[in-house]
């Protein structure tokens, strides 16, 4: 079948970008959409223009690099699905397809559809841990975790942190990515002691990148391409509450004797 | 140069301890007075630089990913073995060490496995702290499932995304010692050269993947944990940013190469679609325990499988190896769906592929069962072939999926350049010619939290280093090399596109040097491979500069990488005049077709040791004892 795009192209994190036309002639229905690109490239380089830039790497939907807006939905038009994973017999012969990056304020663009989602990382590092040093475990069934927390938990946790729910957000809010987290370690016993800290101060991080807030509009849910529920950003609420109700100076930590 | 393997001495149980204690430790304050670069940040790289971010030392990790939380391990889907023996089936560690090394065909390192089923144990323990959500049973255990190649369950899974689980505990892990600012992260870095200063490692040279950026990085010592180089086939079910260029420039620098033609090719891929195929797609190996392999038993038969009636179906695992039926190792169950399709008696466009089949399971336990297991497989092979499996049979057939080859490394997981440590799939020490499913998991897992930072521990503690830095003439020679690399790969703007050299290299890995090898084959192999390097530097097109994001010139270099490595895993596969594990070598084998080991001539690692460009490389042999475990001709019957 023969597809047109229209890729947003821009050089580099300063430069005006704008939306070129491609056309596509000989697509398969078995090919994945990124495959699609790859075949785009590879006559681009021939002709002597440069590759469209997209970032990919496992091309099965679980390591979170790719993502691109396509017609205004991100991931594109199958529910549950990275774009990596989105396979061409979706599409009809002659239709005709915008290809944009993810649109954030805190994901600034690098490059045609490349952003920096280095946000995400600064989230985490704030607080989505366990603080537990290597040898420090006891026994694996030490605490016994009732299969319904380790069920949710798993939910929350199969995030990829790919982005999509920022790009679909009028927000541009994080809730949904930072909730997962929050979710999946305050539903285990394990992640108790810090759980209250956590949320605060990944709350905090998510507004100092200057993502947006939470209006409930559920877009991001919408479009999760792990389906995570947004039922995490009630609970990263619920969670931000109580810690910052019950916050209190830090009690004085022992000194040596 | 010799192969210094330094096993502990003592007996088996013992060596770990032995070790452990004879190594000098680093003074609690004295640690942040050493710097340590880390490679990578999958689960071996990751583990390592949080760890050693917790014991205080300085890290500096780079990954050629926007975040350290992409590397492939997330991808592994099934899960990680240990010794937990929660299932009162019959498991200890001493079983785990046996069905690891006879699984490796005899051609692992005995102190190495055992050491690496010793810690399998405190692995789970760690990641169940961390918050890995392990599947669990309704009284709150850890729940555990069995895998190929063991008769035990002693598998810890995280539904069909074990990998990413693990792999974000060590993520969060590593994002809390930023935080602490222990460890300072760089991303989108990819390495391109290795520092070596006095004949010890201390440095790398990195490029800016933003901006171009060629960057000098020296400290005390040097970690890979770069993972394996499957890639080098162009079609693996390794994530296309895979590569092997890190330990390929490190080969280049002295660092001896062991056993590269050790593949493993899994038995159960999404079959290829077309040839604008640019990966291939893992169907996890559990499937194999509640999914049946099948083929008709009649050439050519052209029906659908749910036309072909049960006794004109042939179950040819369960048929010929009926005591471990569908859960025979991986290099196992490859070759006989190879077999089958070349009888002639494939299944599916092109005939190679074969059923895994799981309509007997659903009816005995239910679909929604089989959806609590599988779930998210079957809709992953929903997603790429357009058919549900809970309805038709999935089609599958192997693909390249891990090499068990890879630096060369002692007991302590260091290279022959003193100061570099290769960890994880990047190192080649414990799966010999062969690895189990869930054991790779294990082992990147049990190199980074708890053996490296050990035994860098005792090099660090050991050695005196001369002060260096960005200026000492072994760096700027280093930069220069990569600088001149980069400008003479832009400058030749010939007419083929770096993809379409990779593709044909993979064409001939595959055809030569994948399941089945033979002396001719790999011969012509080398041949057109050295055909094809030469053409390269004459005519591939990498257009723009280096001075901007540039992913063409990214895999260029990559893939300049991986044809001179296919030569040497093709020189290697030669060499080796027998066949074990998944190095399958058709001049070697019994009556039945099974892998024939030439204990007597081959029972030892080869790793290989560069003389130079356009010399042969040195053939080193570290011989392999087995005290504990008998070399016998490995029976799944």
């Amino acid at each position: 079948m023969k597809i047109t795009l229209h890729v947003w192209r821009q050089k580099d994190r300063n430069a005006q970008g704008k939306l070129v036309r491609y056309e596509c002639p000989n697509v398969s229905e078995h090919m994945s959409f990124l495959e699609m690109l790859d075949v785009l490239n590879e006559d681009l380089t021939t002709k002597g223009e440069d590759p469209v830039a997209f970032e990919h790497d496992c091309r099965e939907g679980i390591c979170g690099s790719c993502g691109i807006v396509i017609n205004g939905v991100a991931h594109g038009p199958m529910p549950g699905t990275t774009v990596c994973q989105l396979h061409m017999r979706h599409f009809k012969d002659g239709d005709e397809l915008y290809l944009e990056p993810w649109r954030a304020k805190a994901f600034p663009v690098m490059k045609d559809l490349i952003v920096d989602r280095g946000a995400f990382d600064r989230i985490i590092a704030a607080g989505g841990y366990i603080s537990v040093p290597a040898g420090s475990a006891p026994d694996g069934n030490a605490i016994p975790v009732p299969k319904e927390d380790s069920d949710r938990a798993m939910d929350a946790a199969q995030c990829i942190g790919c982005g999509a729910c920022v790009a679909a957000c009028p927000n541009a809010s994080a809730s949904l990515f930072t909730s997962a987290k929050i979710s999946h370690l305050g539903l285990l016993p394990q992640g108790q002691p810090e759980r209250y800290e956590r949320a605060l101060n990944m709350v905090q991080q998510m507004t100092i990148e200057e993502f947006g807030a939470c209006g409930n509009i559920g877009e991001c849910e919408a479009v999760c391409p792990k389906r995570i529920s947004i039922e995490n950003i009630a609970r990263m609420h619920r969670d931000y509450m109580n810690g910052a109700f019950s916050a209190r100076p830090n009690a004085e930590a022992g000194s040596a004797g | 140069m010799k192969l210094e393997s330094r096993i502990p001495s003592g007996p088996i149980e013992k060596k770990w301890d032995n070790c452990r204690f004879d190594m000098k430790l680093v003074n609690p304050a004295n640690k942040r007075k050493y710097s340590v670069i880390v490679v990578g940040t999958g689960l071996a790289g990751g583990a390592a630089a949080a760890t050693l971010g917790e014991l205080g030392y300085n890290v500096l990790c780079f990954s050629h990913h926007d975040s350290p939380r992409r590397a492939h391990s997330i991808a592994a889907q099934g899960g990680i073995n240990a010794a937990k023996n929660y299932c009162n089936d019959g498991d200890s560690i001493y079983r785990l060490f046996y069905d690891t090394v006879k699984g490796g065909d005899f051609r692992a390192r005995e102190a190495n496995v055992y050491r690496l089923a010793q810690i399998s144990v405190g692995i789970i323990d760690q990641c169940v702290a961390q918050g890995v959500p392990f599947a669990r049973e309704y009284g709150g255990t850890l729940s555990n499932r069995s895998f190929g190649g063991a008769q035990v369950s002693r598998t810890f899974y995280a539904r069909g995304q074990t990998g990413q689980q693990l792999l974000l505990g060590a993520y969060q892990a590593l994002e809390r010692q930023i935080d602490a600012g222990s460890v300072k992260m760089f991303t989108r870095r990819e390495m391109l050269d290795l520092i070596v200063i006095d004949g010890v490692a201390r440095g790398i040279v990195t490029r800016d993947m933003g901006t171009g950026k060629l960057e000098v990085t020296i400290a005390d010592a040097v970690v890979l944990g770069t993972g394996g180089y499957g890639n080098v086939f162009y079609l693996s079910t390794n994530a296309k940013n895979s590569n092997a260029t890190a330990i390929w420039r490190a080969y280049k620098r002295g660092a001896a190469f062991g056993n590269p033609c050790f593949t493993q090719i899994h038995p159960t891929c999404i079959p290829v679609s077309g040839d604008y195929q640019s990966k291939l797609t893992l169907m996890s190996e559990s499937l194999r325990n509640d999914g049946r392999i099948w083929v008709p038993l009649k050439k050519g038969d052209a029906r659908a499988a749910d036309q072909i009636p049960e006794a004109e179906r042939d179950y040819f695992l369960e048929r010929r190896y009926p005591s471990f039926g569908n859960l025979v190792p991986r290099d196992v169950a490859s070759r006989n769906a190879k077999m089958v399709c070349d009888e002639g008696r494939g299944v599916g466009p092109g005939g190679y592929g074969v059923y895994l089949d799981f309509a007997d399971s659903i009816r005995r336990l239910g679909a929604s069962t089989i959806r609590e297991r599988y779930g998210n497989l079957f809709e992953m092979y929903d997603r790429i072939t357009g058919e549900d499996p809970y309805s038709v049979p999935m089609r599958i057939y192997p693909a390249v999926h891990y090499t068990m080859g890879g630096l060369w490394v002692d007991y302590r997981l260091q290279s022959t350049i003193p100061g570099l440590f290769v960890i994880g799939e990047a190192n080649f020490s414990d799966h010999g010619a062969n690895r189990l499913g869930a054991s790779a998991l294990m082992q990147g897992l049990a190199d980074g939290y708890f053996v490296l930072p050990y035994t860098i521990g005792d090099y660090l503690a050991n050695t005196k280093l001369a002060k260096a830095d960005e200026s000492h003439v072994a760096a700027r020679e280093a930069l220069g090399n990569v600088e001149n690399l980069t400008k003479k790969m832009l400058g030749i703007r010939g007419k083929r596109t770096v993809d379409s050299f990779h593709k044909e290299l993979g064409k001939y890995m595959w055809e030569y040097c994948g399941m089945a090898r033979t002396d001719k084959g790999l011969q012509f192999a080398m041949g057109k491979i050295a055909e094809l390097r030469e053409e390269y530097w004459k005519n591939v097109n990498i257009l723009g500069s280096n001075e901007e994001i540039n992913q063409s010139l990214e895999r260029a270099g990559r893939v300049a990488d991986f044809i001179e490595l296919g030569e040497l895993m093709c020189r290697d596969a030669l060499e080796r005049r027998e066949s074990c594990g998944g190095h399958f070598r058709e001049e070697w084998q019994t009556p039945e077709g099974e892998a024939q080991r030439d204990d007597e001539n081959f029972s030892h690692a080869a790793a290989w040791l560069y003389q130079g460009d356009g010399k042969t490389p040195e053939r080193l042999v570290e011989p392999l004892e087995f005290e504990y475990v008998h070399p016998s001709q490995r029976s799944y019957k």
